[in-house]
């Protein structure tokens, strides 16, 4: 590894060691293809934008989910059929925004994103510029993103250093009273969950 | 050394040589301790192959201001950091 930790890694070195990793393992007869396959698809299947759409929705439509959201996520997640118990002990914390603070996460380290409630993360969040960007200066790559907050709302963002991950409970859009929770799901964007989008 | 919720603490320059997950823009810095998650192996030690043992980790939160100067007052950047990472503020 470089002195500059994990920006210069080179992917293609990576993964032969991946491969390497794993054919000694295969041998060793402490994995198979087949098991390692079938991990992967159980991590993956279970790991969906759409779960964290439907935890916002929820906490929109009922203030009690919302307050139990907030102060402890992964319970909160299992009430509405989202179980991340293979997750532990990582935990997911969800932070709101609200008319006085606009919430943004980041991993500057490395990549840590909350994969089992937005699935994979797009390639600009992992990007230096993002990482190096986000927590010099939110408002500017806000911007790019398209999103301009009023002057006086603070912004806070949060680097996930270690073994938490965090999503963004974005702040219910106007005149979206007579919305049920599917309705109201869909308005979700990933962004909105990173918080570089305000829904 | 514990610390209380809402304790003002700094962060240390960097503990040891190697892996560390208190980012460098973070050492050094004044913050206040928001909320403690739990007790997890150090990462320091972890990535090393060393026996990790098990450290408080906490969310601290800084005034960006404290962290770059010019950033404007009431943002905050937040971090999960371990206890070896903070002392007590002077």
């Amino acid at each position: 590894m470089s002195a500059h930790g994990h920006a210069h890694v080179d992917n293609a070195a990576i993964s032969n060691r991946v491969k390497m990793l794993v054919a000694r393992l295969e041998r060793a007869a402490l994995t198979s293809e087949a098991e390692l396959d079938e991990l992967i698809e159980l991590f993956l299947r279970s790991a969906r934008k759409e779960n964290g759409y439907r935890a916002v929705a929820r906490a929109w439509l009922d203030s009690g989910y919302k307050a139990r959201l907030l102060a402890d996520a992964s319970a909160a997640l299992a009430e509405i059929g989202i179980d991340l118990s293979h997750w532990s002990p990582v935990k997911l914390r969800v932070v709101e925004n609200t008319e006085e603070t606009h919430n943004i996460i980041v991993c500057t380290l490395c990549s840590c994103y909350p994969i089992a409630l937005l699935g994979p993360s797009p390639k600009w969040y992992k990007s230096e510029a993002y990482r190096a960007r986000v927590v010099r200066d939110p408002r500017s790559v806000l911007a790019e993103f398209g999103v301009t907050l009023p002057p006086e709302r603070s912004i806070a963002v949060w680097d996930s250093t270690a073994e938490a991950r965090y999503m963004v409970l974005p702040q219910r859009p106007p005149n979206t009273n007579d919305l049920e929770e599917t309705a109201l799901a869909s308005l979700v964007t990933r962004d909105g969950l990173i918080g570089a989008a305000l829904v | 050394m514990a610390f209380k919720i809402g304790e003002r603490v700094r962060t240390r320059a960097q503990v040891a040589d190697g892996h560390t997950r208190l980012p460098a823009y973070l050492q050094r810095r004044p913050g206040v301790v928001a909320s403690l998650l739990g007790e997890f192996p150090f990462a320091d030690k972890r990535a090393s192959g060393l026996d990790a043992p098990k450290e408080r980790l906490y969310t601290v939160r800084f005034a960006a201001c404290e962290v770059w100067s010019g950033a404007p007052d009431g943002d905050t950047i937040a971090a999960d950091l371990f206890e070896a990472y903070l002392e007590p503020a002077s």
